[in-house]
């Protein structure tokens, strides 16, 4: 089984009264690429500072190992940080940067006399110089140990960034959404770039972001986040295909979330209709969220349809259209490959497996509604993102 | 579009050309004319008779730089950490000084220092004085062992019988007008190189295992260097060439460099050939300090600048 290395129990945090982390119960294991995603505000931040010993938890506890962390101070701790504007000390060359942690050495307790005693451990010069450039290699930077830093392009610093981290061998690496400046090409790049880096060296990445396709693509676990709370813990598919509540389905991908009835296991009624499903343990007519995700959705003829709609709206995306249909009021995003024109009466079929079933929540009724298709799609699209993209980009550029 | 800009330069331009350059030419060429208007380099040759003042303008520039320095870092420290508040505060404080005239505030110095000064009258009343000739006693053997540890010359030799403390006129009043007047152009530059440190740096520092006095020696020393450097340029440009202060504080025994030119053009030893040839060489000491201290700190001022 895999090693269990950091543990968070019941960590709350507050800055000036206002809650930021809300009973946090965590653990992070040997090996492990967790993503900590939410949306801004969710108290990821929050949580990866205090894993890095920059903030400390107004309650609970911070285990490294089993042993309370929660004072120890950054320098003392086993684990290294990528920050978000990648903090490469300008007065230094790309070697001088990477070596930066290795050139102030180790601190080793000792016991002298029975008392323990900090005393740094000084590495041989070669040994830096071997470990830096095996370092740099790695994050594909050879060849540019002379460079100054400024003269590096984004992605470049952030590769130094990583390196940095990664030559003083961390047990576990903090990411602080390390691609949020980066154009999305390189992004993409970047990723797949992190994910083999993480693999190659076998430590623990605990990544925070709060781009849900990032998350996917690179997390063995995924902690979805949201007002200092934890939503939902698991992997990629887990989180995707069976989200817990109308938050998590809404944050990570499209969803079309409806009021539904459970009548007994493997049947929910919506739209005055009952739809077999897969879900059971429901209270006999509880009142549950629907979650029909919106790819997974066939159109077929008016006639052999379970439900029948009109288009009201249709958008190219490329690989298919974003197609808005209107079932009594209520307007449902569809994915197809096909185009059908607006004003188009349509029916759609849904399988078992198509219906995903939640307990409400504090966040029913709040998402998952294309009725005010331009200006919600515009909100939960990709816009949001590219927006916060662009914020720190922008900040970037000052540099 | 650049040509039409650059017109906006004009005035500017003229201004200079009349009022820097101009005078700087005229400096030269009287430096290396006679008063017969001969081209001659005895000006040079004569003012061999001043090396003292040279020495001395340096050396009481040097230290009251470092005073400066020693004084000015760690308020510009203290105060970038602090809130946005405080730092207002404190830069309203630092420039309060300013706002009075330099010869008012230099004035108001001699009155405190003097014989029959400020300073002394208090010590009369609470009755120091009276201890006077041990404490001078001390003080002597301080700056014996001052002199003697750094090459200095502060006055050693004190009239044992006085009932005074020796302040004014002495080259410890003359530094302290220097870094009483001057210590704001060195706490300027520093703090503001300091305050706009960005804070993941120092974090980035901690993070990779550096402890305070590590991400200090390695990270917030080494970004600070530009503002130290302009601050050193600031505070020891004006010391080493000022005449009011050592005229006000230093008294005719501290002449400076400034005096000694002053002299050559308003005093009765009429001579600004020589005075020229003095400003000429002093111009240029100064200006190969400033580049040799520029060249060691380039690489940090590009990197701070990015």
């Amino acid at each position: 089984m895999a090693k269990e290395l950091i543990r968070l129990v019941d960590c709350c945090m507050a800055f000036d009264g206002e809650a930021v982390l809300d009973h946090i119960n965590l653990y992070f294991n040997d090996s492990e690429f967790l993503t900590l995603l939410g949306p801004s505000g969710c108290g990821k931040t929050t949580t990866l500072r205090i894993i890095g010993g920059f903030l400390t938890p107004t309650s609970g506890e911070v285990l490294f190992d089993g042993v309370r962390m929660n004072d120890v101070p950054p320098h003392l701790r086993q684990v290294n940080t990528v920050f978000q504007r990648y903090a490469l000390f300008p007065h230094l060359n790309v070697f001088e940067n990477v070596a930066f942690g290795l050139r102030i050495g180790k601190t080793v307790m000792e016991e002298v006399k029975g008392k323990q005693v900090r005393r740094k451990e000084k590495l041989p010069e070669e040994e830096i110089r071997q470990r830096v450039l095996e370092m740099l290699e790695i994050v594909s930077l050879k060849g540019f140990e002379n460079r100054r830093v400024s003269e590096l392009s984004g992605g470049q610093q952030q590769r130094v960034a990583i390196a940095r981290a990664l030559v003083n061998r961390p047990k576990v690496l903090l990411l602080d959404e390390p691609l949020a400046a980066l154009d999305l090409r390189l992004r993409k790049d970047m990723q797949s770039e992190l994910k083999r880096i993480q693999q190659q060296m076998g430590i623990t990445f605990i990544y925070v972001t709060h781009d849900q396709e990032e998350a996917l693509a690179m997390s063995d676990t995924i902690v979805v986040m949201d007002q200092g709370k934890i939503q939902q813990i698991g992997t990629p598919e887990d989180i995707y295909n069976e989200p817990k509540n109308a938050f998590v389905a809404d944050f990570i991908g499209e969803s079309n979330i409806l009021d539904g009835v459970m009548h007994e296991d493997y049947v929910v009624e919506f739209f005055n209709r009952k739809f077999k499903c897969l879900d059971k343990g429901f209270q006999p007519m509880e009142p549950v969220d629907v979650v029909i995700r919106p790819e997974d959705v066939d159109i077929v003829p008016v006639e052999k349809g379970q439900l029948r709609g009109t288009v009201t709206a249709v958008t190219f995306k490329g690989v298919h259209y974003d197609t808005i249909v209107d079932f009594k009021g209520f307007k449902w995003l569809i994915q197809t490959t096909d185009y059908h024109e607006v004003g188009k009466e349509i029916g759609i079929v849904l399988n078992p497996d198509d219906i995903h079933i939640m307990h409400k929540s504090q966040y029913s009724g709040m998402f998952g509604d294309y009725s005010s298709y331009s200006e919600e799609y515009d909100e939960i699209n990709d816009p949001t993102y590219v927006e916060e993209d662009e914020d720190t980009e922008g900040r970037g550029d000052e540099e | 579009m650049k040509n039409k800009r650059s017109l906006f330069a004009l005035p500017y331009v003229v201004w200079m050309a009349f009022f820097v350059v101009a005078p700087i030419l005229l400096v030269v060429f009287y430096a290396f004319t006679s008063a017969a208007g001969d081209p001659t380099l005895d000006n040079f040759r004569n003012m061999g008779d001043y090396l003292v003042v040279f020495g001395r303008s340096f050396e009481l520039a040097v230290i009251a730089t470092l005073v400066c320095l020693i004084i000015g870092y760690p308020i510009s420290y203290w105060m970038a950490k602090e809130g946005p508040r405080f730092q207002r505060i404190a830069m309203v404080l630092i420039m309060l000084p300013m706002w009075m005239n330099f010869l008012l505030r230099t004035y108001a110095w001699m009155s405190i220092l003097e014989n029959t000064g400020l300073l002394n009258r208090l010590f009369a009343a609470v009755g120091i004085i009276d201890l006077g000739n041990l404490i001078n006693g001390g003080l002597n053997s301080l700056c014996a062992a001052l002199n003697g540890a750094f090459g200095l010359s502060l006055d050693t030799t004190r009239d044992t019988a006085m009932t005074y403390f020796q302040m004014i006129n002495t080259s410890g009043a003359v530094v302290l007008g220097m870094v009483y007047n001057y210590l704001p152009f060195m706490i300027l530059p520093i703090y503001s190189v300091l305050v706009k440190m960005d804070n993941s740096l120092l974090e980035a520092a901690r993070d990779l295992g550096a402890d305070s006095v590590t991400t200090f020696r390695r990270v917030i020393f080494p970004l600070s260097l530009p503002g130290i450097l302009s601050g050193v340029t600031m505070v020891f440009v004006p010391s080493v060439s000022t005449f009011a202060i050592s005229r006000l504080l230093g008294g005719s025994s501290k002449m400076l460099l400034g005096n000694l030119i002053e002299m050559q053009f308003t005093g009765t030893t009429y001579d600004p050939w020589l005075g020229s040839a003095i400003s000429l060489v002093m111009m240029v000491i100064v200006v190969v300090c400033m580049f040799v201290m520029n060249r060691f700190g380039e690489g940090e001022e590009q990197a701070v600048m990015l």
